[in-house]
């Protein structure tokens, strides 16, 4: 099971900006163990974030991605006390989606 | 004729030499121009390195991924676990039994229940110890954190660290057992040893040492002590580690080629002590993020 994400959404210069802070081992497939065998990739591959049933983000990830990923984007028309849903998806079919009101 | 000649060069050789020492180790490294051509931030000259990493410093400092390990923390806190299914919510970090509030600005300190200085991983893991019935060996086994797994008692120093953010350092030095403790850390600190002939000294006790392009603080004058404070727990950039003070500590020693020092010992909480009670009065801004 994931952990949980951190998210937060402020109303900042009329739009809405959004931080969020991911969980994941982001593991590129390139690493190797100790005992020389070659570490899994496993990776987040897709990431949305939508407000009031309206996808705001939709992004494809791959490899170059860091472990525990940081995003911060921007959207227009949120308001205070509105939700966002924020998911991602990875290589493995492993979920999570958080939820975070603006303020 | 030759002696005297001789002796010249030698005086002069001497001279010479006493001037290289003197400009590696007086000297504060001027601001270099063609090295630093990044606009500098406020302050005092920084290298364009050190500067950089400022400027990523601010944006990640709201968002720092040290909050990751903080609410994995407040879980395993909250949760029972371990032989005796118990949860840490009554472990006792100095301010009485599940205050975590303000715990960790006054840590090390001593505890009469356990007879011993203690920092905060120190504490933690004897509550793990007594509470839960986890054993200090096991928890030995992989004390720091690596890229797949994190150890438990890193997460929970991250959470208590982060219960204590914005609030003053305040490191008691009431009881003797605490004023010995520092004593004995700052002997510790200016112990020279090791293949290398080191101390903590050595990088820390004066101003504009460095290490590669990394600044060192000096952690004996009053500006620089919140250093060896602030920043920690933190995550590191390189590898995307969580650290403790525990890992800085026997880091250090191993840089300095001492032997290892035992997990949660009391070597490292006098340490501890003499650096923190160093930080006094100032402010602690919570878990941060390192290179």
């Amino acid at each position: 099971m994931a952990d949980p994400m951190r998210i937060r959404a402020v109303i900042k210069d009329g739009a809405v900006n959004v931080k969020i802070l991911m969980s994941h081992a982001m593991e590129t497939g390139q690493r190797k163990d100790e005992a020389g065998k070659p570490i899994p990739a496993h990776y987040i591959q897709h990431v949305s974030a939508t407000w009031q049933g309206k996808v705001v983000l939709s992004a494809n990830w791959g490899t170059a991605i860091s472990r525990n990923p940081f995003l911060e984007f921007s959207f227009k028309g949120g308001q205070k006390g509105e939700k966002i849903q924020v998911t991602w998806t990875d290589n493995k079919g492993d979920k999570r989606t958080d939820e975070a009101t603006i303020n | 004729m030759a002696s005297i000649k001789l002796r010249a060069v030698v005086a002069l050789c001497g001279l010479a030499l006493a001037c290289a020492a003197q400009a590696q180790q007086k000297e504060p490294p001027a601001p270099r121009k063609a090295a630093a051509p990044v606009k500098k931030a406020a302050g005092a000259p920084k290298d364009a390195v050190t500067a950089e990493f400022e400027k990523f410093r601010e944006v990640m400092e709201d968002a720092s991924p040290a909050e990751l390990f903080e609410a994995k923390g407040e879980e395993l806190w909250k949760t029972r676990r371990g032989p005796k299914n118990a949860s840490l919510e009554q472990c006792d970090l100095g301010l009485g039994p599940g205050v975590l509030k303000g715990a960790y600005v006054r840590l090390p300190r001593y505890f009469a229940d356990a007879g011993q200085m203690m920092d905060v991983e120190r504490r933690i893991v004897h509550c793990m110890v007594t509470l839960q019935g986890f054993k200090v060996e096991d928890l030995a086994k992989q004390p720091f954190s690596n890229e797949s797994r994190t150890p438990d008692p890193v997460s929970l120093v991250t959470y208590v660290a982060g219960q204590s953010r914005g609030m003053k350092i305040a490191i008691p030095q009431k009881h003797a057992k605490e004023r010995e403790a520092y004593n004995v850390g700052r002997e510790i600190f200016n112990f020279r040893a090791g293949a290398w002939d080191f101390s903590c000294a050595s990088c820390h006790g004066e101003d504009g040492k460095r290490i590669r392009t990394q600044e060192l603080p000096n952690l004996t004058s009053k500006k620089d002590a919140i250093r060896a404070f602030q920043g920690w727990p933190g995550y590191r950039m390189t590898g995307g580690v969580m650290h403790t003070l525990q890992w800085r500590m026997n880091d250090c020693f191993r840089q300095q080629r001492f032997p290892e020092p035992g997990y949660v010992s009391e070597t490292i909480a006098d340490l501890l002590t003499y650096m923190g009670v160093n930080a006094n009065g100032q402010v602690y801004k919570g878990p941060g993020i390192k290179r």
